[in-house]
């Protein structure tokens, strides 16, 4: 594959006639991107999670003030929003904005994780499931259906009871909460090409199922899943914070935005920056996936949209 | 022949998008009294949009143009929406192809012909039911009653165009479009079907435009043939005189009906030519 | 052949349609219970987890090694797994779910009392969210792309991205601290507590019965800000899903024939497409409770609400396995009843769906 100039790059990617498979594949990959580019909300929401991302890479840069050591407890706690701290100090006297960048990580740390760990339980589940039919499909929809039963918090919740509390067993709670629906999408959209002509050919050509799930089913599936995981990862930041707000995720002094509300509850009257701040940090991020999503919805998948 | 119900002069209609404009109908012209027209093109050519037109129900972001669109002397371009809601199922009425997606699913069929009823016609629900009642009987429906009650997944095909004939025509309109009435039916059904409505249609004396692809299906029906193509009206024939056609796409079209006699290899095909376009 | 005459297909379709419902119906049971079951064995499980050793936890770490040894021996900790999870079940479906360690009643007892509240506060939510939900979304359908469609969308998506505890909060701050237009956390101002005596646990229901009508406007100056919080996050995914519904209908082909019968346009949207929409909503309205429920649990926390929600995080955070795990059976059970209702309301209202099979 030779590499044009840069000025014919655009109509090398554009081009109807492909000569290699990287080549193709790049081409469609340009071509979401334009699609993509239209849509001003869904560049929000990519301009959010971006920022999220470089908050968490350059805390250390950026942070005015340490985020666990707070000043003098006497004359520096709960101050109001000013120049030298943007979102005033809290309870204990840390300067609240480098607390929230500094939270960012466990955010960011948290998304990832569970992204990471559902997705390809969520395939494998559906994608087996679908595939193989018959009983291996009614046992492992009957476990995605348990685990659909439980409302995502409180089954957390539940394991984190049993686990302890801790930043490391909130993830863990999350994902195990969160694989089923990838794995309904993964078998519906298995099932729409189980039979078809192609997958049968290459089964009698001798593949072996793994090739084929692998190869075959897979890629197939992977662009619904990837939407859904992003429209998801609103969710995810939304139940990680609600069970820091409820004390079970990341342990003080870590600066977990959801234990940041719930420790700035009692101020919220006089001292409202306090609880407040870290909360429309958690909205802001929260609806920077949901317009991602959104938007790579509209790209990858329009029919399964409104 | 009587009075012009109809009288349509330029037709356009044209739809915006990403890539330009796309002109479905471009300068139909026709006029029509109480006689049956029949409109014939394949997919593309603009026929259905024509019937939509003439009921104001283009799709948006469709745009309507045309020098005249008159009903019964009444210009229809610029009708208010309460003239509309009077003139449709008043006064035009409209059949449509599949009656599994043309009838509410949850309703029953029974209820949805009393409704088109009581819409322009004051009654009571009883009346409006006895109504309903009588006219699924004229489309030879023999247990109205049952069909009164059922639902439209419950109608066979041919059922269901025939409640959906009752419920159009109950309230005697002047003028019926009637869109690819038989073409999601089989063929028994189909003749079945064209009986119905070719009764109807005679007995009230109602003006009929016949949409279709079905070239001798229409002519054998109606008393006159336009022949459209790209948007356009190539050719407009008495039915009768069909073999006279003079424009190469309705020879085309003719030559590509099966005979019975002679030898069809090669199987005719029809040469496109550009110039039909414009 | 006779047309109007039912065909044999068509006869055993209206014959049978008792049985076919019967049919659905016994295999959705038999589905519903094995979920059930699974969910028991998960909570089962969970709690066979948990690093605290439960028997430390009942007798205490000053009892003699006999002690122990007797109170382990009871708890039937030293049988098979298998056999302990049927214990475990037999338990359960005798309405025991253990005691609590915190309070020392049983957990039934418990969870018997707050249950109301969270029932109280979850069915006025879906009651708010319903209301306004429905319009709403029939409204940014039928005017799709213009100013109110965006604008319905964007109240959607920020109830999609908002913390529920953050927005609470912030509804404190405005409607209570600020505006005094609604009372502060709590169900009740303990100057009325005890007036009003308990019938069905509902508040609002029990003080309107027994006609004590200030004991009613404070209940409800309480409930109405924790009720109108659930109630948005109900409204932004009803009016989501309703525009979505009625999208879909609007562009079939009955609603052109509706317009060329000469209904008015409210006829059409109210009468036929959302007629039509009606019966996924009602599914959604269901699911939307059960995830009220949830909601309710940060909810409660906030508001200081005594219900579920918070017998849960309250036990949850004094290591009182027994009532979490409880609690966690009761919501999903009630979660597994609302899935299992919709999916009978659904069959019920969609004509298509009752006939089938």
């Amino acid at each position: 594959m030779t590499a044009p100039a840069s000025g014919t790059l655009k109509a090398w990617l554009l081009t109807d006639a492909p000569a290699s498979r990287n080549q193709a594949r790049l081409g469609r990959f340009y071509r979401g991107w334009l699609s993509f580019q239209t849509n001003p909300l869904a560049l929000v929401g990519l301009g959010i999670v971006l920022l999220l991302v470089l908050m968490a890479l350059l805390a250390e840069v950026i942070a005015p003030y340490s985020p666990v050591v707070g000043g003098d407890l006497r004359t520096e706690r709960l101050l109001a929003p000013s120049l030298e701290h943007l979102f005033g100090t809290d309870g204990q006297a840390r300067d609240i904005l480098s607390r929230i960048l500094y939270g960012s990580r466990l955010t960011l740390m948290v998304v990832a994780l569970v992204a990471i760990i559902t997705t390809p339980i969520g395939l494998l589940i559906g994608t087996t499931s679908g595939y193989f039919g018959g009983w291996v499909d009614s046992v492992l929809m009957r476990l995605t259906d348990i685990f659909l039963a439980f409302p995502r918090l409180i089954l957390a919740l539940a394991f984190v009871a049993a686990l302890g509390p801790g930043i490391e067993n909130a993830i863990l709670a999350i994902a195990v909460t969160s694989w089923p629906p990838y794995a309904r999408l993964a078998r519906a959209e298995t099932l729409t090409i189980r039979n078809t002509d192609y997958l049968n050919a290459i089964q009698l050509q001798g593949a072996s199922s793994l090739r084929i799930i692998w190869g075959h089913v897979i890629p197939m599936c992977l662009p619904s899943v990837i939407v859904r995981v992003t429209l998801d990862m609103a969710g995810i930041i939304l139940t990680a914070a609600g069970l820091g707000f409820l004390g079970l995720g990341a342990q003080p002094p870590l600066p977990e935005w959801g234990a940041m509300v719930a420790d700035g509850r009692r101020f919220l009257i006089d001292q409202w920056w306090v609880p407040t701040v870290p909360g429309i940090a958690i909205f802001v991020v929260s609806l920077g996936f949901n317009l991602l999503g959104d938007g790579l919805r509209d790209v990858l998948d329009p029919k399964g949209g409104e | 022949m009587s009075a012009a119900l109809l009288d349509v002069q330029n037709l356009r209609v044209t739809f915006p998008t990403r890539t330009g404009v796309v002109e479905a109908v471009r300068g139909v012209s026709f006029s029509l009294g109480r006689e049956r027209l029949g409109i014939v093109g394949e997919s593309g050519s603009g026929k259905s949009q024509t019937g939509r037109a003439i009921l104001g129900l283009t799709p948006s972001p469709g745009r309507v143009e045309a020098e005249r669109l008159e009903f019964d002397g009444r210009p229809l371009l610029s009708a208010s929406r309460a003239e509309w809601q009077r003139l449709r199922g008043g006064r035009i009425s409209m059949v449509m192809q599949d009656p599994k997606y043309s009838l509410n699913p949850v309703m029953p069929i029974g209820k949805q012909i009393v409704e088109a009823y009581r819409t322009h016609v004051s009654a009571t629900r009883k009346e409006a039911e006895q109504q309903g009642l009588r006219m699924l009987e004229s489309v030879q429906i023999r247990d109205p009653r049952r069909v009164f009650q059922a639902y439209a997944h419950e109608l066979s095909g041919g059922m269901g165009q025939r409640a959906m004939l009752a419920m159009m025509l109950i309230t005697n309109p002047d003028l019926l479009i009637a869109d690819e009435p038989t073409s999601a039916l089989d063929v028994t059904v189909q003749l079945q079907v064209l009986g119905v409505l070719d009764q109807l249609v005679s007995e009230r004396g109602m003006g009929l435009i016949f949409i279709s692809h079905d070239l001798r299906l229409v002519s054998s029906f109606c008393d006159r043939v336009l022949v459209m193509y790209a948007g356009k009206v190539v050719e407009t024939l008495e039915a009768s005189r069909l073999h006279e056609a003079q424009h190469p796409y309705t020879q085309g079209l003719l030559n590509c009906l099966p005979q019975i006699e002679g030898s069809a290899r090669p199987l005719p095909t029809l040469q496109r030519e550009a110039s039909w376009t414009q | 052949m006779d047309p109007t005459t039912p065909t044999p297909a068509e006869e055993r379709l209206g014959a049978s349609s008792a049985g076919a419902i019967l049919r659905g119906g016994v295999r959705l049971l038999v589905s519903v219970a094995l979920t059930f079951l699974g969910l028991l064995l998960i909570t089962f499980l969970i709690g066979r987890v948990v690093p605290v050793d439960p028997v430390l936890a009942m007798v205490g770490d000053r009892a003699s090694a006999a002690v122990y040894e007797k109170a382990r021996l009871e708890l039937g900790l030293d049988r098979p797994l298998l056999e302990q999870f049927w214990m475990y079940l037999e338990k359960v479906f005798s309405g025991d779910l253990g005691t609590s360690v915190l309070t020392a009643n049983k957990v039934v007892d418990d969870i018997a009392r707050v249950f109301p509240a969270t029932l109280e506060l979850a069915t006025l939510g879906t009651l708010i969210g319903t209301l306004f939900g429905i319009p709403l979304g029939v409204l940014a359908a039928v005017r799709r792309g213009s100013l109110s469609d965006q604008i319905v969308r964007v109240f959607g998506l920020i109830g999609y991205s908002a913390p529920i505890f953050w927005l609470g909060l912030m509804g404190l701050l405005v409607f209570y601290a600020r505006l005094d237009w609604t009372a502060g956390p709590g169900r009740l101002d303990i100057a009325y507590d005890y007036i009003v005596t308990p019938e069905t646990g509902l508040l609002l229901v029990d003080s309107a019965l027994q006609g004590e009508w200030e004991v009613f406007g404070d209940a409800f100056r309480h409930i109405i800000l924790p009720a109108c919080l659930l109630g948005y996050y109900s409204m932004a995914y009803i009016s989501r899903m309703t525009r979505s519904f009625m999208l879909n209908e609007l562009s079939q082909e009955y609603i052109v024939a509706a317009r060329v019968k000469g209904l008015s346009e409210r006829r059409i949207i109210w009468g036929h497409a959302l007629r039509n929409a009606a019966v996924p909503l009602v599914t959604v309205i269901a699911l939307s409770y059960a995830g009220l429920l949830e909601g309710s649990v940060l909810t409660e926390t906030v508001f200081a609400w005594p219900g579920l929600g918070q017998y849960i995080t309250n036990s949850l955070q004094n290591a009182d396995m027994n009532a979490v795990l409880g609690g966690t059976i009761v919501v999903g059970t009630v979660f597994v009843g609302l899935n299992l209702l919709s999916d009978l309301l659904y069959r019920l209202l969609d004509p298509r769906v009752r006939m089938r099979r």
